[in-house]
């Protein structure tokens, strides 16, 4: 790499920097694995993710891949998937995994709780109409077990099924017979994860990724 | 005086006959504590009371000598000897002393909300001993370090480290381990080091005290009490996190008193410290808290094997888990390793195998002795800490008091600000102000420091009495002032509270999620962090540790599942327990049923839905295979078994039996309104919902479905499992014909409930077919006996084949409603099954 050209990737850090709050040095780490993943291209496929063989192992593998593609998550506001990305866009994905900063107000904190959960949201909302509804919750419990074997896929869906109906009581109270749940709405879903301290535990560290644990994170 | 005297001599103590019988036992109690517990205890007291024995009998004599020379006696047809008994009666006293106290103070509403527990324990400590001394009797040493080390403690530390909240203990694991290790060893330099450079003051008369007198009073002076902060912070409701930082800290500085303790105990004797006694002080650190936890683990190991192999006995199970962790407090003690750790470890590591293993009836056991236990230990030790208070002796300093409670306080701000600085920029979820004054205020200091105090050689160190004094100050210092200043302090301060919510089946859902894709960003980032070693240690703990420890297959059952069979579970019982649903859980609640959440399909033809179904043949020979196990209940109810623990149902009274009985009858009302829910009719062209509505208020509905068990099941069967764990209760059940099906009944009562729930919830489809089979056939039998009862009977007693099971079930039948067994022994048990 030329001297102008790492100069110009330094300007490009710090305006990412101010955007998505990770230090000069978290980002530079991020590229470097970035470069890793994509073969020094520019852009990563999911082929690139797929081959890192620690996700082998990962029952929501699929899932966690789908959400580096997904358009919603990328903060435009449109919806639907991308077959590539870019390192800004891996970034972004990357910002919902920031831990929460010193001294937040409360209502920085509620934000901030919301996008995360609304990261989460997303990974379930497959359809991308703002609901979750029963086929879509069913299918995130069965990857959840699919690493659990047959029994896993048969319990799958009387777990779906009952968390489902814990959703509609606790969201809907009382319900007629004949009145529907259509699914869970993003508004339903901050509620019941109420007591969930997401933002506390939504997190990685960025730090300490040095190159002797970078390599070894891909067989090459 | 002179009843006193005569107290001592056994002979004499007949004359007491005559005398009021509860001024005797009074005194007799309280003259025999000096006597026992201080003969258990340190040597000087006994001692003391051998010659005082001596004293006593030399004036009795002439009354003995009366006694004795009387040749010639009617043989006597009552005698007291008090002497025999007096050991356990004493203490069986001061356990119900402790225990009323502990039911008083709930009896008193508003007292408990104003006072912590452990304050007022004290307080009745005082004035026990007070009143022990009014009576002009020597008060018992009763906090003596043997007792308090050997048979108090250790149920309080299990109870702790059984139920330790793993998850958020290991998260801040660093934190936890910087606080009780090097915070601790601060605190006990910092005020040992100071309180000497006071001592050296002239004026304060204290300049006889040296430097490690003084270093090994700081060291125990220094720890936080794992008793004392638990006793507290149980009442505030605090936040998990600052929960297990301070209560994580009380449990691991252990090692570090233990270590300091020795040392400088060693070292006053000595005079001398070199920079190799140093080295193996650390040397000795890492031995005693690592042995410590690894005698703990292979203890814990142990008692998850053994729990492998109980299936049979179910009885003794919780024993094996309470003799292996005190083996392993007591085999670490006997090293100098640190017990506490032990015990933490040994509870840590066999719980979720043991939980596994044993049946629900015997974790039920396990949870509530130790809950038992330890709430009984700890009110007796909160009381035994006010006896001894006014046992004394006493030196008062104030000069020394006065600094011991300021250098303690002052030590411990900053320390915690300290540390907290330089964690502070290793954790993610950084400390506040206001945790770090949560943390820094809830350092109590309790009954360790005090018996580690008392364990001090009087010889080797003059000053006994003098630390001793300081000790019980800053223990009720921290106790009475920051314990009862603590909860106004964080109501004031808005600390946020732990919140009240059972975990939800969503919860742990998302718990699991969250886990998984944390796991995968650290992979994607290629930064193997916590989540990935925490990953990995899963994996390992699945394949291999958990296929040696548990029984059976249930070692392949993924935690979502296992928690998920639990909850399920019970709901089950919280549902037979309140009688048929007068309130019914909230967990999966009644009032949305599947039928909301179903996504709003045309139900599929009838063609496909025509299913496995069991033919008139099949459901007949269900049926004998459930009588069948009903009557071998029956016949083995009658045989006494000491080493089970099946309750003969008729001795559970006649109108015991009609309360059950009115229970059945509303729960089968119960059954029925919930049947009409699930079934669809699938030829109705209407929507599932409106068929569903009109089905409710139809009381015909009934029959139709009574009808589909025998004909083309108009089920929906698209969405329950076959796997779901009602039917694999009937599945295995009907496979497995003439097995002893003491369960059965229970697993009938609780599965058919359970599922009544169920169909409220999930309940469609095959599993619950089947379910409604199995509840059909419970209905039906129940049917039966409402019959031999005369009693009215719901339309589920005109089951077509119901009337030809005559005969007198309902043993069967009472179990099935009143014990709440659990369903899953019998699972349990299949492996070893010829």
């Amino acid at each position: 790499m030329g001297a102008s050209q790492s100069a110009g990737t330094e300007h490009e850090f710090q305006d990412l920097a101010d955007r998505t709050g990770f230090s000069l040095e978290q980002i530079g780490n991020i590229n470097k694995r970035f470069r890793q993943l994509s073969n020094n291209e520019e852009t990563l496929s999911r082929e690139d993710l797929a081959s890192i063989p620690a996700l082998d192992n990962n029952p929501i593998r699929a899932q966690i891949i789908n959400a580096f593609f997904d358009k919603r998550n990328l903060h435009q506001n449109e919806t639907g998937t991308v077959q590539e990305i870019g390192f800004e866009e891996f970034l972004m994905v990357m910002t919902h995994f920031r831990p929460a900063a010193m001294g937040l107000t409360e209502e920085e904190r509620e934000n901030l709780r919301r996008e995360k959960l609304r990261f989460l949201f997303n990974m379930h909302d497959t359809d991308s109409d703002g609901t979750i509804n029963l086929e879509e919750y069913r299918r995130v419990v069965e990857e959840l077990l699919s690493k659990a074997g047959t029994i896993g896929q048969e319990t799958a869906k009387a777990i779906a099924d009952a968390a489902m109906l814990e959703v509609a009581s606790t969201t809907r109270g009382k319900m007629e017979p004949d009145e529907f749940y259509e699914g869970i709405t993003f508004e339903n879903f901050l509620q019941i994860l109420n007591t969930f301290d997401i933002e506390t535990r939504m997190h990685v560290r960025f730090l300490h990724m040095d190159t002797a644990t970078l390599r070894c994170g891909k067989s090459k | 005086m002179s009843v006193r005297v005569v107290l001592h001599s056994p002979s004499g103590s007949r004359s007491f006959l005559e005398r009021g019988l509860l001024l005797l036992v009074m005194l007799i109690f309280l003259e025999g504590t000096v006597l026992t517990l201080g003969a258990a205890s340190s040597p000087d007291i006994s001692a003391q009371d051998n010659t005082g024995g001596h004293d006593h009998r030399g004036i009795a004599g002439s009354h003995d000598h009366t006694n004795y020379t009387y040749t010639k006696k009617a043989f006597p047809v009552l005698s007291l000897d008090y002497h025999h008994i007096q050991v356990p009666f004493e203490i069986s006293l001061w356990v119900l002393l402790a225990s009323l106290m502990k039911l008083g103070f709930h009896l008193i509403p508003r007292l408990s909300s104003i006072v912590p527990e452990s304050c007022l324990l004290i307080v009745v400590g005082l004035l026990v001993g007070g009143l022990i001394k009014l009576a002009g009797e020597e008060v018992p040493p009763v906090l003596d370090s043997n007792l308090f080390f050997l048979c108090l403690l250790p149920p309080i530390i299990l109870d702790a480290g059984y139920f330790l909240p793993i998850r958020p203990f290991m998260e801040n694991i660093g934190t936890i381990l910087m606080f009780a290790v090097v915070g601790t060893l601060w605190n006990a330099f910092f005020v040992g080091g100071l309180l000497y450079a006071v001592c050296q003051i002239e004026g304060t008369y204290l300049s006889q005290v040296e430097l490690l007198p003084c270093l090994l009073f700081g060291s125990i002076i220094s720890a936080v009490d794992p008793v004392a902060v638990l006793a507290v912070f149980e009442e505030i409701h605090i936040n998990e996190l600052l929960h297990i930082l301070v209560f994580g800290e009380s449990l691991l500085n252990d090692a570090v008193t233990v270590v300091l303790y020795h040392l400088f105990e060693e070292y006053s004797g000595a005079g001398e410290v070199t920079p190799m006694d140093v080295v193996l002080g650390v040397i000795c650190f890492l031995i005693v808290s690592l042995g410590g936890i690894a005698v703990g683990a292979i203890y814990g190991i142990l008692a998850a094997f053994t729990s492998r192999f109980t299936s049979h006995t179910r009885v003794i199970e919780p024993l094996f888990m309470f003799v292996y962790s005190y083996m392993a407090y007591l085999s670490a003690e006997m090293f100098h390793l640190s017990g506490i750790m032990a015990l933490i470890a040994c509870g840590a590591v066999m719980r979720p195998y043991v939980e596994a293993n044993i049946s629900h009836k015997s974790h039920t056991t396990v949870k509530y002795f130790l809950k038992m236990w330890s709430s009984v230990s700890e009110t007796l030790i909160f009381i035994f800490l006010g006896v001894a208070t006014v046992a004394g002796p006493h030196a008062w300093n104030w000069t020394f008091v006065s600094v011991t409670v300021i250098l303690c306080l002052v030590s411990r701000v900053i320390g915690v600000v300290g540390l907290t600085f330089i964690i502070n920029k290793f954790r993610i979820v950084k400390l506040t102000t206001k945790d770090q004054f949560i943390v820094a205020y809830g350092g109590l200091r309790g009954a360790i420091a005090f018996s580690l105090g008392y364990l001090l050689d009087k010889d080797l160190f003059p000053m006994r009495t003098m630390f001793l004094t300081a000790i019980i100050t800053e223990i009720f210092f921290t106790v009475f002032v920051q314990g009862m200043t603590i909860k106004p302090l964080v109501d004031l301060l808005a600390v946020k509270k732990k919140q009240e919510a059972k975990r939800s089946i969503n919860e742990e859902i998302h718990t699991q999620f969250l886990d998984h894709l944390l796991t995968g960003i650290e992979d994607i980032c290629g930064h193997y962090g916590h989540h990935h070693w925490k990953d990995k240690l899963n994996r390992f703990n699945k394949k291999y540790i958990k296929k040696c420890l548990i029984a059976g297959e249930r070692y392949k059952e993924p935690q979502l599942i296992a928690f998920y069979h639990k909850m399920e579970f019970k709901q089950a019982i919280e549902l037979v327990e309140s009688g048929g649903g007068v309130k019914l859980p909230s967990a999966v609640p009644s009032q949305v049923s599947m039928q909301n959440i179903q996504p709003k399909k045309l139900p599929p033809p009838v063609a496909e839905r025509a299913l496995p179904q069991f033919t008139k043949g099949r459901e007949e020979e269900i049926r004998k295979i459930l009588r069948s196990n009903l009557q071998k209940t029956r016949q083995r109810l009658r045989s006494y078994n000491r080493h089970t623990l099946v309750a003969d149902p008729f001795e559970d009274g006649w109108n015991d039996f009609l309360l059950k009985k009115q229970r059945l009858i509303e729960l089968e009302k119960k059954m029925t309104e919930m049947s009409n829910y699930l079934t669809v009719p699938g030829a109705i062209p209407d929507s599932p919902t409106m068929c569903r509505a009109r089905l409710a208020s139809d009381p015909n509905a009934f029959y139709n479905i009574k009808a589909s068990s025998d004909g083309v099941p108009t089920i929906q069967v698209d969405l329950a499992s076959p796997q779901s764990p009602d039917s694999v209760n009937m599945l295995n059940e009907f496979s497995k014909e003439g097995h002893t099906g003491q369960g059965l009944g229970q697993r009938e009562g609780a599965t058919g409930k359970g599922l009544g729930q169920r169909e409220g919830a999930t309940g469609q489809g095959l599993g619950q077919r089947e379910g409604a089979t199995g509840l059909g056939l419970c209905q039906r039998e129940g049917a039966d006996r409402d019959e031999d009862q005369g009693l009215m009977m719901k339309p589920a007693g005109k089951g077509e084949k119901g009337e030809e099971e005559g005969g007198n079930k309902n043993p069967g039948l009472m179990r099935c409603l009143s014990d709440p067994g659990p369903s899953n022994e019998d699972e349990e048990d299949e492996p070893f099954l010829p």
